[in-house]
């Protein structure tokens, strides 16, 4: 018989993307794997913000995680934007090659 | 209850000025594949327009304070001071960029659109009083922001500017979000005036260790959003590549309002853990300080310098911050006021000297302009001595209000090294000075036109606006100190 999930597990989930996709942040050179590490950090929070909400017996964190998702459908419309006008021009997505200005 | 999901005409009022700019900005999206490529100014003056009438709403509202929207908005004199701030900051770009996207060919309506666009989200994050609203806020500043960066899209320094913008800022917004999670999760609020009874309450007292981390998660986004150290690296990349007028913007209205939102949230919500915060906050901004400053010394280009020095002028507002009390609070907000209006001013200059594709942005382009258009030279200069920290100017009693809390609130240290800081800075500021009056101007470079009529009035009025803020400090003060009432 397997054990409940609790508020817990999930909370250790979250932490696990949240560190997943730190790393990539940090360690990847395309900007296209950059831009999923940072969307796997808005679902660590999507994760968070539900199992708290399931906790606390509330509604707001879910309506909040829905709030996320629409602004992070945006922000990553208006990112891949920029890598592609970026692309165009330079024909590179890896991070380190673009230094025109110094870092 | 679905009665009270309706606003009142009251509450529509309080949120009026947001809510003409996101029409304005959408009617300028309509209008502009019907206007002629000639006659895109019309939209800018729709633009102008549309903020100048939201000044006088936010005026009309400031009245009539109190909540809108089940708290989640506050509209009181704290908010509708950043709301006056960012709002100027906007009509002031709109003079800036109008000449230099005509110039250029790039003059559209989508600029000015985005540029509501974003203000609007800076005017939420000023009122905001809940983390759920301070987020979209953010958001809608922050989109805004990142499209404005990249704006000439067949500029590479564009291109890059934009990236490095989104990829840290979406970056720094997912950090601020994971805090905020946490704290609703240890507090089960996303109001801060709720956040700050739970920490409160003894019986309800989360785990220490667990609002250590959410205060660490919001401090590391807000640190960002502010580019206080050692998340600052971003800003001198950012203000370089993007367009002098929208470096200008994004040094003065998205600071100011992030500075807003930091105010905020350490002041009320996370009061009670003043103790856990105040060695984060000290730490950062002596490290903002000193890292802002000396990296000043060594740059040619006046954008990387001017990224520099805001970066150390972040600097001194959190020391400001570091001291948690309501005359820290006053002092940091006259003292973006001052930031704002000589940054602005500086760009301005800096936009008329670069002309077309931004061809002279090192300092050594700035060399005689003192004899080639002494007016231009003379506004910069003031500028740069309002940056410094001179009498007479905004500058000067900015940073004395912030040392004198910092003494007062016994933060010796933390002052003392502040000045020191403003000293070296101010060999940087004067070095450019210096150049303009004393160097000839290069040979054989293209002929330096007259000022455009709305770089003139954006320099005029903020150098108005530095000298009135200099003279009159009272003035303003005591506007900001009425307004840091509602941190008692």
């Amino acid at each position: 018989m397997l054990a409940p999930i609790t508020t817990a597990h999930y909370l250790v989930l979250s932490a696990a993307l949240l560190l997943i996709g730190t790393v990539g942040i940090l360690l990847r050179r395309n900007a296209v794997v950059v831009m999923m590490s940072i969307e796997l950090i808005l679902n660590a929070v999507n994760v968070n913000l539900i199992a708290f909400s399931r906790h606390l017996d509330q509604v707001n964190g879910q309506i909040f995680a829905i709030f996320v998702i629409c602004v992070a459908v945006a922000e990553a419309a208006v990112g891949l934007g920029i890598l592609i006008a970026l692309f165009r021009n330079k024909e590179t997505v890896l991070i380190d090659e673009i230094d025109l200005l110094k870092w | 209850m679905p009665a009270s999901f309706m606003p009142s005409a009251q509450e529509l009022m309080r949120f009026a000025p947001e809510m003409l700019l996101t029409l304005a900005g959408t009617l300028i999206m309509l209008l502009e594949p019907f206007t002629e490529s000639g006659n895109k100014s019309r939209l800018a003056w729709l633009a102008l327009g549309a903020l100048l009438a939201a000044l006088g709403l936010t005026a009309v509202s400031a009245a009539d304070p109190g909540p809108a929207f089940s708290n989640m908005l506050l509209i009181d004199e704290f908010g509708t001071f950043f709301r006056f701030l960012v709002l100027a900051v906007g009509v002031l770009t709109i003079l800036i960029s109008t000449h230099y996207l005509r110039s250029g060919g790039h003059e559209s309506g989508e600029f000015y659109a985005l540029l509501l666009f974003s203000i609007v989200g800076q005017c939420i994050m000023a009122t905001a009083n809940e983390l759920i609203m301070l987020f979209i806020g953010l958001e809608v500043s922050s989109i805004a922001s990142y499209v404005l960066a990249g704006y000439l899209r067949d500029d590479k320094r564009n291109n890059e500017s934009a990236l490095k913008y989104f990829l840290l800022g979406s970056f720094a917004t997912a950090f601020l979000l994971y805090g905020i999670a946490w704290t609703y999760g240890i507090t089960g609020t996303t109001d801060l005036s709720l956040i700050r009874s739970a920490l409160l309450n003894p019986a309800s007292r989360p785990n220490e260790v667990l609002t250590a981390a959410a205060s660490a998660f919001l401090f590391v986004g807000l640190a960002f959003k502010v580019s206080a150290a050692p998340f600052q690296m971003w800003t001198p990349d950012v203000y370089q590549g993007a367009p002098a007028p929208v470096t200008a913007f994004f040094s003065a209205g998205p600071k100011a309002a992030a500075f807003a939102m930091f105010l905020r949230i350490v002041l009320t919500g996370f009061e009670p853990l003043k103790k856990e915060w105040e060695p984060l906050l000290w730490v950062s901004a002596l490290a903002t300080m000193i890292i802002g400053n000396f990296a000043a010394l060594r740059q040619t280009n006046v954008k990387r310098l001017l990224a520099y020095s805001s970066i150390s002028h972040a600097g001194y507002v959190l020391v400001a911050l570091t001291t948690h009390s309501g005359p820290g609070a006053a002092a940091a907000m006259f003292y973006l006021a001052a930031y704002c209006f000589m940054n602005v001013g500086a760009f301005a200059i800096i936009t008329h000297v670069a002309r077309r594709d931004e061809r002279y942005v090192e300092i050594a382009d700035l060399a005689g302009l003192g004899t080639r258009q002494p007016l231009m030279a003379g506004l910069l200069t003031v500028f740069l001595l309002s940056l410094t920290g001179i009498p007479l100017t905004a500058g000067f009693f900015g940073k004395f209000y912030i040392f004198k809390v910092a003494l007062d609130q016994g933060f010796i240290w933390l002052a003392i090294l502040g000045l020191l800081n403003s000293a070296l800075a101010a060999y940087y500021y004067l070095r450019v000075i210096v150049v303009m009056y004393m160097e000839p101007a290069p040979e054989g470079e293209g002929e330096l036109p007259a000022p455009a009529a709305g770089v003139l009035a954006a320099a005029v009025g903020s150098a108005i606006a530095t000298f009135f803020l200099g003279l009159f400090p009272s003035s303003l003060l005591d506007f900001a100190d009425k307004a840091r009432r509602i941190f008692n």
